[in-house]
């Protein structure tokens, strides 16, 4: 039997219906690949093997009666960010010490509901601060792609790091994430993986521990356009639990894929070409435009005027709404406490013990920015530059249908490299941040390899509730690019 | 609108010159306005699906999202969103379409989420007002400034372990009204009526039980003291005071803590305190650190409440008959005076209670067994009405029998002690007892021939002093078993005895 | 707007995180470089722009009044650092 982790998604769904492997091959397969790798890569932080296989075998009891589900036997990794019932969820933070919930995601229950089985958690920077996947309290990612001739670890992206990681070296057939300024598209660029973020309340926030309320939506993983389509089918949905959840159908993503291009306008905005951007990423972006026009797609030209504003805008709302969120991390009824004198030294000393510097940081930024006499200064003035935000995009749409840019300003870089600087780490987000901000879709998908071998990768942004024409940009971009390469 | 542009409390009227207090260096006038957290009535909480009843095992009325965990989620109950309409409908008050939740950040142990769900900016309710009855007996408008929903805490019991605070957060995350008033109070006795009307409102309007020995309804009362029409001085907050006494003697010490401090010379810091029932005094609450940079921003969980506004109009069609328009029917319906009338609609209890001892009797002898001669037993009993041994229908059986003449009121008494003792009603004690009035004016009048006969210096003596007409009619009545008629008595007594 | 060491105390109170005090002053330079990189909002125009208060412009959905949710003691307290009798048992506070 070939090695059966070679197979995607899509083929493996194949597979399964033809009865050419059992999901409990399936999932040993991909356990057996956990084991050669994760030592190495440090994508999974909890393995739930016994797990696995006794869902495994469950699928395969319900498939033998006729039951199959969208993802019927299919072996899934978990950011380690969805509350899995009683199975240890950190959030990648040693303040929620051994807390395993008694409730499950929205999100995963899908999952589970369409038969999928669950291979484990996988690492993320810790409370999905960061873009690289180096704030993890149990330590980084190692992307598995590396420079050519070299044996520097790099980065995998952040904060689903441990998600891109796993679905790139074949650890899982896909993965859930949460992406929240760039934390599935970015991380999907870096690994030669496709990453959708979907429209705000697309996907439930209920079970998913919260980052930036206003900001956070979960999305796949996945090593292509199709086996994506399927996951974040599996996904989306209304949720009655969580109020900002929207109320709307979901749409076939798989069948708009055949949609083509042809007359569709694509949007290129000037803005997005900032200082200093690298050459290889330029003619990417030139690249991406020619595949679309080859496809039978119009190019205009648009301006997104605010953009330079999005990354501050969001470094004073996603602190400030992870500041309020981050509370209840107390000891007080879960988590790791750590013992004071009285019960303000026992928050605080909790506090410090638990949580990493990045989220410290933020957290005091986000404070700060809501503290007496700021809060008009800073919050409200970037909720109103987010409006304009917005607004850009509004006009941006009567110009045309779907936005390409690229999708991260460089390609993975070393581990370490941006570190020391929280800035320099930030502006990693410069692409991604301001369709978190607009809660409009994005995907990234693979594009080309840059000089050194590392995978490059091109976003499009859709309209609100537009994940069709997402699907069917993508599919033609996948089919131009033919990015085949492994790492 | 800006994060500080809160209305500030405002003050134009002056206390009436009677309310002042004097004092060495002149007088005084008291400014209180009241917050009154009242529990919203609802089987659920104001976010989740847990149980809002009072009690219970602890931690057994707590749904994942009251306990704070991990990727909980905030979704509201529509029913306690009416409730809140129909509380500010109640108080004529304006209602807000759009209204908006913002999160009140704190740490405490009894705060799962370290903030409370709140209206900060953008409250369902807006202006309003309450009618009082204020100690010279005229009445006054309280204005109120609006009405908020928010989140209750748990509950922290610090005396379990000397070493640990023991946390129960059944109540975490039950429905509150915040009910503001405007500084529009000028004396203890108008603060704790009030506190009472307010209570009786929403009874009548059942959005809250008002039982306070649950905590269903407690005030934080604001006190401050000037110059008659002079600059506000600085306001103290007294938290959580809960009965309608407390509220008067919790106003009464705390002005003339203050009023003592400024005529020494000090100055008032504005602090938080706290009611000390046994002492009846206020006193310091242990200072919170930083207890009053809450950081309010809308809670992103949650979207712009948006009311539709043929729903309001449905509730507003579909209200009780509320306290003051029930109190002016009383008066019109009943022949009942606005004192009388006043004291039977402070309680729903009561208002019902009376109109079924009245139905068909007499209104106002109705009226006076129930307030003086039950309300009399019951508090000298130490018992409330919902405990009374007699029943209204009970009550109104006596009545009943007053009012077509059966028996007088003397004999009632009698029959109403043993209503009390036997559990009997009123005609089955008056049957068995043989004790009907007596109207058969032949008895009467061989009663007073034959005490006439007995006593002649007392008929001349009846002639000149007409107040001896007492002793003839008790004499009249102890010779017939206090079965006659009085009045029939007096009106033979006096042909006979020749007296006008 | 830039923090000084003892705003950076006051905020860390605020929010409940213990800062040495051999390290306030890195954090308070670390916050510094952020906010200064944060003013450049100040050059939007943003008269007459009504905050983006959510990202879905919908009205907030409401449920009934039941209880469904609740009665479910030992999975609330399953995971709590110290339990007793049906409570939390958290360090002594005081009003």
């Amino acid at each position: 039997m070939t090695n059966l982790t070679e197979l995607n998604l899509h083929q493996a769904l194949s597979g399964l219906a033809a009865g050419d492997f059992t999901s409990t091959e399936l999932t040993q397969s991909y356990l057996n690949s956990i084991e050669a790798q994760n030592t190495n890569l440090n994508a999974y932080l909890v393995v739930t093997g016994d797990k696995a296989l006794e869902m495994a075998r469950a699928s395969d009891a319900r498939r033998a009666v006729g039951n199959v589900g969208a993802l019927e036997g299919i072996p899934l990794g978990i950011k380690d960010l969805f509350c899995t019932k009683g199975v240890r969820t950190t959030a990648a933070s040693k303040i929620l010490g051994e807390f395993a919930p008694e409730y499950e995601s929205s999100v995963t229950t899908n999952l589970w509901r369409d038969g999928a089985v669950m291979l484990g958690k996988l690492n993320l920077d810790e409370f999905a601060m960061g873009s690289s996947n180096e704030t993890s309290a149990f330590g980084n990612v190692v992307n598995p792609w590396k420079r050519k001739g070299s044996n520097v670890a790099l980065t995998p992206g952040g904060s689903s790091g441990g998600s891109a990681a796993a679905v790139a070296a074949h650890m899982c057939l896909g993965a859930t994430a949460t992406d929240t300024g760039g934390s599935i598209r970015q991380p999907a660029a870096f690994t030669g993986t496709v990453g959708i973020k979907p429209t705000y309340g697309r996907c439930s926030r209920y079970g998913i521990v919260a980052f930036a309320s206003s900001l956070d939506q979960a999305g796949p993983i996945a090593r292509n356009v199709k086996d994506s389509a399927i996951m974040l089918q599996s996904m989306m949905g209304h949720d009655v639990k969580d109020s900002t959840s929207l109320n709307v159908a979901v749409p076939d993503l798989v069948a708009a894929m055949a949609n083509g291009v042809k007359g569709m306008k694509i949007g290129i905005p000037k803005e997005y070409r900032v200082d200093g951007m690298p050459e290889e990423i330029e003619s990417l972006w030139q690249q991406g435009i020619a595949w679309l026009k080859g496809a039978g797609a119009e190019i205009v030209d648009i301006s997104l005027p605010h953009t330079k504003y999005a990354l501050p805008a969001y470094y004073i709302v996603a602190p400030a709404e992870a500041s309020s969120n981050l509370a209840r991390y107390d000891g007080m009824r879960f988590g790791a406490r750590v013992d004071g004198n009285d019960l303000t030294d026992t928050y605080e000393k909790t506090r410090a013990t638990g949580f990493g510097e990045e989220v410290k940081r933020r957290i005091l930024i986000g404070t700060y920015v809501l503290s007496a006499g700021y809060y008009d200064a800073y919050y409200l003035r970037a909720q109103k530059v987010r409006a304009r935000i917005l607004e850009d995009f509004t006009n941006a749409w009567t110009k045309c249908d779907a936005i390409l840019t690229p999708t991260a300003p460089s390609a993975a870089f070393g581990l370490g490299e941006k570190s020391d600087d929280p800035i320099k780490m930030y502006l990693n987000d410069v692409f991604t941040v301001t369709a978190n901000l607009a809660g409009l879709p994005a995907i990234s998908i693979p594009a080309a390899l840059d000089v050194d071998g590392l995978p490059l990768g091109l976003q499009i942004i859709g309209k609100a509730l537009d994940e069709e024409t997402i699907y069917s940009v993508a599919s033609v971009m996948e089919q131009a690019a033919n990015f085949s390469a492994r790492p | 609108m800006t994060q500080t542009s809160v209305p500030a409390y405002t003050a134009f009227k002056t206390a009436r010159p009677d309310q002042w207090v004097k004092s060495v260096t002149g007088d005084w006038e008291i400014i209180v306005g009241m917050e009154v957290h009242a529990q919203v009535s609802a089987k659920s909480k104001l976010f989740s699906g847990a149980s809002a009843a009072y009690g219970g095992d602890p931690n057994s009325h707590v749904a994942m999202v009251d306990a704070g965990m991990p990727g909980m989620l905030p979704v509201i109950n529509k029913f306690v969103v009416e409730q809140a309409v129909k509380t500010g409908l109640g108080l004529g008050a304006k209602i807000n379409l759009w209204s908006r939740f913002d999160r009140k950040n704190y740490f405490y142990p009894d705060l799962p989420q370290g903030y409370q769900i709140s209206q900060y900016l953008y409250p369902i309710i807006g202006e309003g007002s309450l009618e009082v009855a204020s100690e010279d007996g005229s009445m006054i408008m309280v204005g109120i400034e609006r009405i908020h929903l928010e989140q209750d805490a748990g509950k922290s019991i610090h005396d379990l372990d000397p070493n640990s605070t023991y946390v129960d957060l059944n109540r975490s995350g039950c429905a509150l009204m915040e009910i503001v008033s405007k500084p529009d109070i000028r004396s203890a006795d108008e603060a704790a009526n009030y506190f009472k009307n307010l209570r009786a409102l929403v009874r009548y309007l059942e959005t809250c039980d008002g039982n306070m020995d649950e905590g269903s309804m407690r005030a934080d009362v604001n006190v401050s003291v000037r110059r008659p029409g002079g600059e506000l001085g600085t306001r103290c907050e007294i938290k959580n005071v809960n009965s309608t006494k407390f509220v008067g003697m919790a106003v009464n010490y705390e002005a003339r803590r203050q009023i003592e401090i400024l005529e020494d010379g000090g100055t008032i810091d504005q602090e938080t305190r706290l009611f000390d029932v046994k002492t009846g005094q206020t006193r310091t609450m242990r200072s919170k650190e930083d207890a009053h940079d809450y950081r309010y921003f809308p809670d992103p969980d949650l979207l712009p409440l948006i009311l539709d506004e043929a729903w309001v109009e449905n509730i507003r069609a579909n209200l009780p008959e509320l306290p003051a328009a029930m109190k002016a029917r009383f008066q019109s319906q009943y022949g009942l005076s606005a004192y009388d009338a006043d004291v039977l609609v402070a309680d729903k209890d009561f208002a019902v209670f009376y109109e079924e001892v009245a139905k068909g009797r007499d209104a106002k002898i109705a009226n006076s067994w129930m307030t003086v001669e039950l309300f009399g037993w019951l508090n000298k009993n130490g018992k409330e009405l919902s405990q009374s041994p007699i029943s209204a229908a009970a009550l109104g059986g006596l009545v009943g029998l007053i009012t077509d003449g059966t028996i007088n009121g003397k004999i009632a008494k009698d029959v109403f002690s043993k209503m009390i003792e036997s559990g009997d009603e009123a005609a089955v004690i008056v049957d068995r007892e043989g004790l009907k009035q007596t109207t058969d004016t032949g008895a009467i009048e061989a009663s007073i021939d034959a005490l006439m006969a007995t006593n002649p210096e007392k008929v001349a003596e009846a002639r000149e002093k007409p107040k001896m007409l007492g002793w003839w009619v008790g004499q009249v009545m102890k010779a017939t078993g206090g079965k006659a008629n009085p009045a029939i008595v007096n009106e033979i007594l006096k042909g006979k005895l020749g007296i006008e | 707007m830039s923090v000084d060491d003892a705003t950076v105390r006051k905020i860390a109170r605020l929010a409940r995180i213990e800062i040495h005090e051999d390290k306030v002053t890195k954090m308070a330079n670390e916050l510094n470089g952020i906010l200064n990189w944060i003013e450049m909002l100040n050059e939007v125009d943003v008269n007459g722009v009504e905050p983006m208060a959510s990202a879905v412009a919908i009205a907030l959905p409401m449920r009934d009044d039941a209880v469904t949710d609740g009665n479910i003691q030992s999975s609330i307290l399953k995971n709590a650092p110290k339990a007793d009798s049906g409570f939390f048992v958290v360090p002594k506070s005081v009003e």
